[in-house]
């Protein structure tokens, strides 16, 4: 049933179905249906988010902070499923970074997700079963679309900023490629405008450890009470490991042992770095859906605004009148630096207002959901001027 | 915003018309570019290599890039700003030439400010100590120097006519850092200048 008031909806996670309340979640497609770039038609699209501080009088504090692939709108805590603290709870409240005194957050879960918003979990209306592997692919535009209905059924004409990291970047990007007039200031976080072969790489091998598990069942696991936990696990596992730096893990573990002071001749875990992978992998099965990890990684990999604009990525931007501030970090082999000046040049191309910082850290890809200070005074002042020139108190 | 600004960066100030777009090659913490926005309504960016002078200016609002001027220069439209600014910082580019070049190519007009290699006190340090000067401009041992390639404010002059750059205005800073009252032109402004800051256009 359409609803245009928001709800809260109960969905269940993980290998044991454990049930935990999602919420607020909306409908966003009351007059038209919602088409996917694949050509797929769906009647209804949810979209799950959360908000922080309130919308000001003229409707021009609003930004809109994109999660990454394993992301979702959980900014500030507890998380419903894990119970644990929101990803950028840190920087999130009344004088910091991201003032909820100043400005009004939105978060919102991708389509394609499993936090509420419409994905692979969401039961076919038809059918009464779950999409699975029928369900439409989904690309960063098309998440970019459904964030747009959610904006506007929110009230809300042009948002003050919209901030990404990962994939998130790339959802910044599309909203200021196809939506210069409803942004003001775009900050794009370590990502790149077109994903690299090196990721897809990466994004398959996670991709073939899903569907290699017997318990995948062709996507159809949900129906059958199974659940590709070894699968999905040993995808974050991989992934895990390009979210951080040949540094980070030798400082964090180098070549310790775990629990035991001599090799164990065996294939157990013998290393701390083993158990911690080990550790990744379980906790992420335990809230995040088989299925949306391939819609989602399969997203990433399709997002490409050069081809888009014929190999000239600055015609992207022609015109623009946002501020970016785009920001890469030097240990981050995943999305490197070089992929951040790739759309500073072209945003210097058509003279753009655009800042560039590249941040000095051993942490990584994940450095943008880590303490670094660094990265948060770049952010607080870019979003000071830039809302000084917008005219936010 | 600061009301006060280094005397030789008022100089190339004073060379900037009200509601311009300014480049500022080498901003360090934006000083020059928050003064500008300040009091003359100029919309600026800068390049800047050093990381937290990079935080620094975008901590004011300043619109910066962190990268290498002289790499960077190249990725910017012809004409694309009414001001390309350099302040000081030409001795330490490998193809000054070639950035001369760029300035006057992104900015429809550039201001150059050089140190005057031929400043009295270098030459004494030169001629009678037979040392490489060291001086409270040129504060650097020759070993550990980021300034590769000097040049006197005639050298300069020089270069920029057999590029065929047009030196609109040229001005001549003493050691305290205030306009002197030579011209430009001729051995006094080699000789007493301590640096020339230069208004330039490609013919």
């Amino acid at each position: 049933m359409y609803s245009s008031a928001p709800y809260t909806t109960r969905l269940s996670f993980g290998p044991d179905h454990r049930e935990a309340e999602v919420g607020l979640c909306i409908d966003i497609t009351p007059n038209v249906p919602f088409r996917f770039d694949c050509g797929a038609v769906m009647e209804m699209i949810t979209i799950a988010y959360q908000t922080q501080g309130t919308l000001n009088a003229d409707r021009s504090n609003a930004i809109l902070l994109c999660h990454g692939l394993t992301g979702d709108q959980y900014i500030v805590g507890p998380h419903p499923v894990t119970g644990k603290p929101g990803w950028w709870e840190d920087i999130v409240g009344p004088g910091r970074v991201l003032d909820t005194d100043r400005y009004f957050l939105i978060t919102s879960n991708v389509i394609g997700g499993c936090m509420g918003s419409t994905g692979p979990k969401s039961i076919h209306p038809a059918s009464g079963k779950p999409y699975g592997i029928t369900f439409p692919v989904v690309t960063i535009a098309d998440m970019v679309r459904a964030q747009r209905l959610l904006i506007e059924a929110l009230g809300i004409e042009q948002l003050f900023a919209v901030i990404g990291g990962s994939m998130g970047g790339m959802l910044a990007l599309e909203w200021a490629v196809r939506y210069p007039e409803a942004l003001a200031a775009c900050i794009p976080i370590c990502t790149a405008p077109r994903h690299s072969p090196q990721n897809i790489a990466f994004h398959e091998i996670g991709r073939q450890a899903v569907m290699a598990d017997p318990n995948w069942q062709e996507g159809h696991y949900i129906e059958r009470g199974t659940f590709p936990a070894k699968g999905l696990a040993v995808a974050r596992m991989t992934a895990h490991v390009t979210y951080l730096s040949q540094i980070a893990l030798q400082e964090k573990f180098g070549r310790r042992l775990q629990n035991k002071s001599a090799l164990g001749y065996g294939f157990d875990i013998d290393f701390a770095v083993e158990s911690y992978l080990h550790h990744q992998g379980k906790s992420f099965i335990e809230r995040f859906d088989p299925n949306a990890y391939l819609y989602i990684t399969r997203a990433m990999d399709y997002f490409d605004l050069e081809r888009d604009f014929e190999g000239q990525l600055s015609h992207a931007f022609l015109g623009t009148k946002i501020r970016y501030c785009v920001i890469s970090f030097t240990s981050d082999w995943l999305f490197p630096t070089e992929e951040s000046r790739r759309i500073v040049r072209a945003l210097n191309a058509v003279a753009a207002n655009v800042s560039f910082a590249e941040i000095e850290t051993d942490k990584g890809h994940d450095a943008f959901l880590l303490d670094v200070p660094a990265l948060h005074v770049t952010l607080q002042g870019f979003l000071n001027g830039a809302a000084k020139a917008r005219g936010l108190s | 915003m600061s009301a006060t600004l280094r005397p030789d960066l008022m100089t190339i100030a004073d060379l900037v018309n009200p509601e311009s777009r300014v480049l500022d090659v080498g901003c360090g913490e934006g000083e020059l570019l928050a003064w500008l926005a300040a009091h003359k309504q100029v919309d600026g960016r800068g390049i800047e290599l050093a990381q937290a002078r990079v935080h620094q200016a975008i901590a004011r609002g300043i619109s910066v890039i962190q990268g290498d001027g002289e790499a960077d220069l190249a990725d910017y439209p012809s004409g694309a700003y009414d001001y390309a600014i350099l302040s000081m910082t030409l001795q330490a580019m490998k193809d000054p030439r070639r950035v001369v070049a760029e300035l006057t190519r992104v900015g429809k007009q550039a201001i150059i400010s050089v140190p005057n290699f031929g400043h009295w006190k270098n030459r004494f340090y030169f001629s009678l100590m037979g040392r490489m000067p060291v001086t409270s401009t040129l504060s650097y041992e020759w070993y550990d120097t980021p300034n590769i390639h000097f040049c006197t404010i005639s050298d300069f002059v020089i270069l920029c006519e057999r590029m065929g750059i047009v030196i609109e205005k040229r001005i001549v800073v003493d050691t305290t850092g205030e306009r002197s009252g030579f011209s430009g032109r001729g051995p006094w402004a080699n000789l007493f200048g301590q640096q020339g800051v230069f208004l330039l256009r490609a013919r």
